[in-house]
């Protein structure tokens, strides 16, 4: 674990659950932090825990001044509080709503707002906007759950496996839209992943869980040199 | 002919308004018992499924003791006016609690379907929890909670015991079913068996509709 002053991240986790415990301790002033680790490592719980889904059983997660959970001083901000882009690896688009109505969830802007157009744009998710949700292909559902996520004005975006279901040629596809957003938009962004090589391309800090503990962190070149 | 439309015609409009009155508080507890844990949860869920046991004219029995006039709740309504007892609101009220526990337990399992990943990404989105039930959970399990409507709906268009108890039989406010007694007592067998007809095709439509609404979920 790498300790820097003045963190824009903290995760200080810590939950049991069943038989399985995470604890995880990761300051950082990265903008983009990617969570890697195979499965079952506790990744998914991570996200879940810093958007209000799961609630640690102590711990601090803090994004900027902006602190979202603190055992201590027994602050748990409800999720509809915490202002979080969260894009599951299932997506969780909702199927009785269209393209429209579910990009716009969770947003009072209307839909041509200079921020809504530009979402649209960045995603090319113009001509899907009157779509239903089982019309899509697997790309398109994706680049509508980012958008969706994106529209919200999330103080952090936390995207969970993005590429994971996509074949390959999919993935090479929607991989530039994720380094868009990264580029284009100033939100920070946890991004959790089993591949390295999407890790080295989005990241700028990795912080590596196995069995619910940070055995390592730092930038992609140091933690996933060769 | 015209005995056969009248009734059918009352006993209709009855059971709708029964279903009317039980669907937002057997949402409610079917959505409470789905998704919330509480002190008294069992208890509520006890309560909730009761009447499907207890003999109907028994439950007659209680509703007309809380609801006539030296009843807890009959008092005060007969203090702002309103009279149940022995009045066609007696009948909707009998159905409605007898329709209730088959409605609660299709709603719960409906909302017990619904995804609560929806749920929850929803509410990262900004959206609170009246929000999330209006627009997510409500809507994700609108099948089960038809399904639950139509039978509640079907056991109403059938219930006797406790009708018979609260409402009597007055004349012109009779349901199918004590329409159906009442013919038989006095041995007009084709009058009573239109009525069986009319119940029965009531019945299977409305069964037959919230069977495919549930296998549809």
């Amino acid at each position: 674990m790498t300790a820097v002053d003045a963190p824009s991240l903290v995760l200080d986790v810590r939950l049991r659950q069943g038989t399985f415990s995470l604890d995880l301790c990761v300051r950082t002033t990265a903008r983009t932090v990617a969570i890697f680790g195979p499965s079952g490592a506790g990744k998914t719980t991570t996200l879940d825990s810093v958007a209000g889904l799961r609630h640690p059983d102590a711990g601090t997660i803090q994004f900027g001044s902006k602190v979202l959970f603190d055992h201590l001083q027994g602050i748990d901000l409800q999720p509809h509080m915490r202002r979080i882009g969260y894009v599951p690896q299932e997506l969780a688009l909702f199927p009785h709503l269209d393209v429209r109505q579910n990009v716009m969830y969770g947003t009072r802007s209307y839909e041509g707002s200079e921020d809504a157009r530009h979402v649209f744009e960045i995603l090319e998710i113009d001509a899907l906007l009157s779509r239903r949700i089982d019309g899509l292909s697997g790309g398109e559902r994706q680049r509508v759950a980012l958008a969706r996520a994106l529209i919200s004005d999330p103080t952090v975006l936390l995207l969970d496996e993005p590429l994971a279901a996509l074949d390959h040629g999919l993935r090479d596809r929607i991989l530039p839209y994720l380094e868009r957003i990264r580029d284009k938009f100033s939100v920070p962004m946890v991004y959790v992943s089993h591949a390295e090589n999407e890790v080295k391309r989005v990241a700028d800090w990795v912080i590596v869980l196995d069995n619910g503990r940070a055995v390592r962190s730092g930038t992609p070149a140091d933690v996933l040199a060769g | 002919m015209s005995e056969l439309l009248q009734v059918t015609g009352f006993t209709v409009l009855m059971a709708t308004l029964a279903t009317l009155v039980m669907l937002p508080p057997g949402i409610i507890v079917a959505w409470l018992l789905a998704r919330r844990e509480f002190a008294g949860r069992t208890i509520l869920e006890t309560l909730v499924t009761l009447p499907l046991v207890v003999p109907p004219v028994a439950t007659g029995l209680i509703l007309l003791k809380l609801l006539g006039r030296r009843g807890p709740l009959g008092g005060f309504l007969e203090v702002v006016g309103v009279d149940i007892v022995f009045t066609w609101k007696a009948v909707v009220v009998a159905m409605a609690v007898m329709g209730f526990p088959l409605l609660v337990r299709s709603a719960r399992a409906g909302f017990e379907q619904v995804d609560r990943r929806y749920e929850g990404i929803a509410a990262t989105l900004g959206a609170r929890p009246l929000r999330v039930f209006w627009t997510i959970s409500l809507p994700l399990a609108r099948r089960s909670l038809l399904a639950g409507a139509l039978l509640g709906f079907s056991r109403a268009i059938g219930e006797f015991g406790a009708t018979v108890m609260i409402a009597g039989a007055l004349p012109g406010a009779r349901t199918l079913s004590v329409a159906i007694y009442q013919n038989a007592e006095l041995g007009y067998d084709t009058a009573a068996l239109s009525l069986i007809v009319a119940a029965v095709a009531i019945g299977f439509v409305a069964i037959h509709i919230s069977n495919r609404l549930g296998t549809a979920t």
